[in-house]
């Protein structure tokens, strides 16, 4: 028996230092596939320059600028309507309708990216020119709205999980207090259920960040740094895909791994920025 | 009567792939895309042995794959140049000649334009189109990526190597190109002659409206060949696919796509 559970330890640690290891060494690839970058003094040109390759500028900087602003507006679109869902789901209407919306939401899970990317150039798009008559619609503000729409599902389920969690007496309690529902949300069920929220909002984000298809098919890809949600932008990720068709020799080649690397430790900051806060909190 | 001389016609130029079996990958140039696909539909019809794939990418992935070894053909819309060739050691067969032209939202009042206006235009210099007669709204300008070969030659060919503004939205291929401008009443883009239908309008530059006629006779002179690279010499299943677009019945399909045969 002892034998048997001394195995199944080894295979844990086995998958554990694994995944770690695959993880890191993602890194690390990216790393030295950037060195060329790094070691010709590149660096900084190629993380604060504009993109133009034919006037042999690489920057990076529109990119990087394009990912975050796309990425937290998709936040910022997405985390008040989850929310509400998720409060619908477990508290308002825990019955049949909330399950009934529970069962929809995680259909929505399983519908691929480039569904939405569809949607959004034929409905979404044509609208959003219509509305802002300026440009052609396709830009921030359109890709974070679909991408909101992409990234929700992860937070209602990660929410409405963490709503459940929170025990029944606690909910009687405030009631028998006389508590409103307004009062027992904000002093008891969102308290409690902040490490499940802050999850949920980390998983979202990242998706948000990683996220190729959207971005490429509505957000326009231009070059230029955006000033306002309305500019057409692209993502770091959209750039690696237009990008890794060029010449393996090329400097443009060279400089993906740079985004790559960029994306990773992006996701990273922003994951220990809120494992930090959350730590703190507790 | 008309469809059974048609079967024995094409049957006889197919019979070269009787008995074959396997694979054949192809990816790269979008502006070949259709006449692969129909010539793919036609030789798998007539020999459900051998399947086909057809792939997108561009032509510098067209050209990248197949001198990896990814793909056994990589098509192209512009010459392989000098070090890719010598590099994976492709050889190259041209099977037919096409057109790029700008094209703009078949709904914008402005169908004609001069060669300075067409790259003030992409260049960013003109924003409105009121400048130019249409309505009082800003330009979208759709262009390409970097591996696109119909934007290279279109770079080269219309814009004489000018600037394309960075404001310009980037677009993946020549189909995704066609649905952006029809879908855009205030855009602008551009695409190859093949794809040109009644979803989008092409401009005319220079008073020389861009369709086949024009670049037959050498009036519209933003053209290109079409490339289909191997590396090295085209051999088994590959040779004989390439000999079919070569053939009366394969250039037979380039012209029904809207493309020049070379034959």
């Amino acid at each position: 028996m002892q034998h048997r559970e001394h195995i199944a330890g080894i295979i844990f640690w086995g998958a554990t230092v694994l995944s770690a290891g695959v993880t890191l060494a993602v890194l690390v690839f990216m790393v030295i596939l950037s060195l060329p970058i790094i070691k010709n003094d590149m660096i900084l040109e190629v993380l604060m320059g504009p993109w133009s390759p034919d006037y042999g500028l690489f920057g990076i900087l529109p990119m990087i600028v394009g990912t975050l602003c796309i990425a937290l507006l998709s936040l910022v679109f997405s985390f008040p309507v989850s929310l509400g869902c998720s409060i619908f789901i477990e508290i308002i209407r825990p019955g049949k309708p909330g399950r009934f919306l529970k069962k929809f939401v995680r259909l929505m899970t399983a519908v691929p990216t480039v569904i939405y990317g569809f949607v959004g150039v034929f409905l979404l798009v044509p609208h959003v020119r219509g509305f802002v008559s300026h440009g052609s619609g396709m830009c921030i503000l359109s890709a974070s709205l679909m991408l909101g729409l992409v990234i929700s599902p992860t937070m209602i389920l990660f929410f409405s999980q963490s709503f459940a969690r929170v025990p029944k007496t606690y909910l009687n309690a405030v009631d028998a207090l006389g508590g409103t529902q307004f009062q027992k949300f904000i002093y008891l069920l969102f308290p409690q259920a902040w490490p499940g929220i802050l999850t949920g909002i980390i998983l979202a984000f990242g998706r948000a960040m990683g996220d190729t298809l959207i971005a490429l098919m509505i957000s326009g890809n231009s070059v230029m740094l955006p000033t306002s949600p309305l500019d057409s932008a692209r993502t770091l990720t959209a750039h690696i895909a237009m990008i890794i068709a060029a010449d393996f020799g090329s400097i443009e080649f060279k400089t993906i791994f740079l985004c790559g690397g960029i994306l990773y430790l992006l996701t990273s900051f922003g994951i220990l920025l809120a494992r930090f806060s959350a730590g703190k909190q507790n | 009567m008309f469809m059974i001389t048609a079967g024995i016609c094409s049957a006889s130029e197919l019979d070269s792939f009787t008995g074959e079996k396997g694979v054949l990958r192809i990816s790269g140039g979008t502006a070949h895309i259709p006449v692969m696909k129909e010539a793919s539909r036609k030789i798998m019809i007539f020999n459900p042995g051998i399947q086909i794939t057809i792939a997108g990418g561009g032509s510098g992935v067209g050209i990248k794959q197949v001198g990896e070894g990814l793909v056994n053909i990589g098509n192209s819309g512009r010459q392989a140049t000098e070090s890719e060739v010598s590099r994976y050691g492709l050889v190259i067969y041209k099977w037919a000649i096409d057109g790029v032209a700008a094209v703009v939202n078949t709904g914008n009042p402005v169908k004609q334009l001069s060669g300075k206006q067409l790259q003030d235009i992409f260049a960013g210099t003109i924003l409105n189109w009121k400048a130019l007669g249409g309505e009082d709204r800003g330009i979208n300008v759709y262009t390409r990526d970097e591996s696109s070969g119909t934007r290279a030659v279109f770079w080269k060919k219309a814009l004489n190597k000018g600037i394309i503004s960075g404001k310009a939205n980037f677009i993946v291929s020549n189909g995704a190109m066609k649905s952006a401008i029809s879908n855009d009443p205030y855009g602008i883009g551009y695409v190859s002659v093949g794809y040109i239908d009644k979803t989008v309008h092409p401009v005319r530059v220079d008073n020389v409206t861009p369709d086949l006629d024009t670049v037959k006779n050498g009036e519209y002179k933003v053209v290109r060949g079409l490339y289909s690279n191997t590396r090295g010499d085209a051999s088994g299943l590959t040779k004989k696919f390439i000999d079919y677009l070569l053939s009366p019945a394969g250039q037979e399909i380039a012209v029904q796509k809207g493309f020049i045969p070379v034959n």
